[in-house]
């Protein structure tokens, strides 16, 4: 694999519920290769959300280094957190989190809105994500009137759409069918094999494990990688 | 610049037109709003109305003389000799026959029947010199004639016909235990002349057995700056010593006390109100960025900023009470500009005057309208802006 997008050295986090201080993880080191797609496991409350949430510039590490693309990420200020995360991170959460007022294509538009991009380019790119996802058809509907696995394909492309590197995908199949969650983890996987993107995403669900390159296990904050094939 | 622009413009859209889910609690702010807004500017135009009846029926021109000290008709008295005095003083207004436009007044309080309520208000009678015409501009006699002056006979303001019973043209009415024809009905360009009943004032010398003195007395000068000359006249002689005010400024700081209390109920009120109106903007704008907390951390966790949520709250609970008081305000308009009330003046008898809104007064309501949407959402606008970006993985 070629060289790493995203490296965590030594990351300890800790959350203080009331005075006492709860650790999740302890000296954490983990390195994520460009274009890997790797799936995260483990038990309820072991800390797989929060690490999603360290990736992809939400929260902050208690100590230790996280590195994104050779830059050092984990002490940047409020609002160049915010313009990292809009530069460099899509996220598809468990529940879309779409924007119930607005139609699909707008929900897609909103990390345009960050952007410089002028009205027509960012319809042209909308138009792209859409069809990517496979809902040009349905670009003027509104959440409420499309399918649970519709609305998460509209998430995907408001992920994709301003093409940044590291897809973050907290389980994305969580609240889906079989059959409809085998659509999406197939797109995920085009997406990576095709467009390059790396992927992490957190899931309960082996089955959704098999559709990444690789499978992290973890559990009382540290990590044992799984063999897929197994 | 262009771009932070663009994102607060589409967070406040969507901001806004998710109100709709919201529906009951936003309309419940509207019309908490509206009412306080509604209450103030009912006050306000109450005020304003009385204050504009009063103050129009002064004319920088007359001059009003009373017995020193004693504020108002009703306490004043002046003698033959001193009306006569005044005659002679310079700065008046002549009339053909270069006698002085110089009226002597009598002011006595009548017991008459208000139509509305039945019941017996005060009313005041005045007893009017000869040339009281020439003194009083703006009086016309809308109906009948002027009273023929040593009769029995009267004219009435035309308030006094419409909110009194038994004014009607031609009709005898007794008052004061006498009988008296009524001739004529005037017009005072809504003073409070208006709500005044006339007659001659040796009719009610006569009748009130107050020989030949007399309450008041009215003078035309020749020019509003002459009342410093009819002043130093006055103040020269010590048989006068009168106080002696133009008539505007003596109608206006009479009507200035009665609009006062109307003011100091009016606000208080209002303002009391204002808070319940706040504590429900703010539970409605709490509720709003309770239920949009999910989108707003997608937001954040997106790339947006804390602005574009705090602009939008901002907006919303701002076009929320503005709505109200626009609402507020037209329906206090539809509702009360216009009609009529009465209240007491200051020498206790009933001043008829109307409601009068007025746009600075529309302004007033719409302000105190979105300082309650700007305190209402300034704090959920502030909680807004600081949803935790973790708030995104929760369900809602
Ligand atoms: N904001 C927070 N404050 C305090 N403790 C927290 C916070 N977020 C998470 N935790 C705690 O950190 C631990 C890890 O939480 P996390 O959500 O990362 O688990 P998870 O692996 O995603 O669990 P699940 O599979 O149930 O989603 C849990 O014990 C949780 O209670
Ligand atoms: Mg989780």
């Amino acid at each position: 694999m070629s060289e790493a997008l995203i490296q965590l050295k030594g990351v300890t986090k800790s959350y203080t519920r009331g005075k006492q201080s709860v650790p999740i993880f302890e000296r954490l080191d983990m390195t994520i290769p460009q274009q890997d797609f790797v799936a995260i496991m483990g038990p309820s409350g072991s800390g797989k959300t929060t690490l999603l949430n360290l990736l992809g510039g939400i929260d902050k590490p208690t100590g230790g280094e996280i590195v994104f693309d050779a830059k050092r990420m984990d002490n940047l200020d409020e609002s160049k957190l915010a313009s990292f995360r809009a530069g460099n991170v899509g996220f598809i959460f468990q529940f879309y989190n779409l924007m119930p007022m607005l139609t699909a294509a707008q929900n897609v538009e909103l990390p345009l809105l960050l952007t410089k991009l002028g009205p027509k380019a960012r319809r042209e790119r909308v138009n792209t994500a859409l069809s990517i996802v496979g809902l040009s058809d349905r670009a003027r509907h509104k959440p409420s009137e499309l399918s649970g696995g519709q609305q998460q394909r509209v998430a995907i492309a408001r992920a994709i759409v301003s093409d940044p590197k590291l897809l973050l995908c907290d389980e994305p199949t969580g609240d889906l069918d079989r059959e409809t969650a085998g659509e999406i983890l197939s797109m995920l996987q085009t997406l990576n094999r095709d467009l390059g993107k790396t992927i992490v995403m957190v899931t309960h669900d082996p089955e959704a494990a098999r559709y990444a390159k690789r499978m992290l296990h973890l559990d009382k904050g540290h990590f044992s990688e799984k063999d897929l094939a197994a | 610049m262009g771009r932070t622009f663009t994102q607060i413009a589409a967070v406040t859209m969507m901001n806004l037109r998710s109100i709709p889910d919201r529906l009951w609690t936003s309309l419940s702010t509207v019309i908490a709003v509206a009412m306080v807004t509604a209450v103030l500017l009912g006050f306000l135009a109450l005020a304003n109305g009385f204050q504009s009846t009063v103050q129009g029926s002064g004319s920088p021109d007359v001059a009003v003389m009373l017995r020193k000290g004693s504020g108002s008709e009703l306490n004043s008295n002046l003698t033959r000799e001193q009306s006569l005095l005044v005659e002679e003083a310079p700065g008046l207004a002549r009339g053909a026959d270069g006698k002085a436009l110089v009226s002597p007044e009598l002011y006595v309080v009548v017991d008459g029947i208000k139509k509305s309520s039945r019941t017996k208000a005060n009313l005041p009678l005045r007893g009017l010199g000869v040339r009281a015409n020439q003194v009083r501009s703006g009086i016309k006699i809308s109906a009948g004639r002027m009273f023929t002056p040593g009769t029995n006979e009267l004219v009435v303001g035309r308030a006094v016909s419409r909110q009194f019973e038994g004014f009607e043209l031609g009709r005898k009415i007794r008052l004061a235990a006498q009988n008296w024809t009524v001739v004529g009905e005037f017009e005072a360009a809504g003073s409070v002349f208006e709500s005044e009943i006339w007659a001659d004032v040796a009719v009610l010398q006569g009748l009130y057995q107050r020989g030949s003195s007399v309450q008041s007395v009215r003078a035309r000068l020749d020019s509003p700056a002459s009342l410093e000359k009819l002043k130093a006249y006055s103040e020269a002689d010590p048989r006068l010593k009168l106080d002696v005010q133009a008539e505007r400024s003596f109608y206006a700081e009479q009507g200035k006390g009665m609009s006062d209390i109307i003011l100091y109920l009016g606000w208080p009120l209002a303002i009391a109100m204002s808070f319940g109106a706040l504590a429900g903007a703010l539970n409605t704008m709490y509720a709003s960025v309770d239920a949009r907390m999910r989108e707003i951390a997608t937001l954040r966790a997106i790339g947006f900023g804390g602005t574009p949520a705090f602009v939008g709250t901002m907006v919303e609970s701002l076009l929320l009470s503005a709505i109200g008081g626009v609402v507020g305000a037209l329906a206090t308009y539809l509702l009360f500009d216009g009609i009529s009330a009465a209240t007491l003046g200051s020498n206790f008898t009933q001043v008829v005057f109307a409601l009068k809104m007025t746009p600075q007064l529309v302004v007033q309501g719409v302000v105190l309208a979105l300082v309650i949407g700007f305190v209402g959402g300034v704090f959920p606008a502030w909680r807004a802006a600081r949803v935790p970006l973790l708030a995104a993985f929760k369900e809602q």
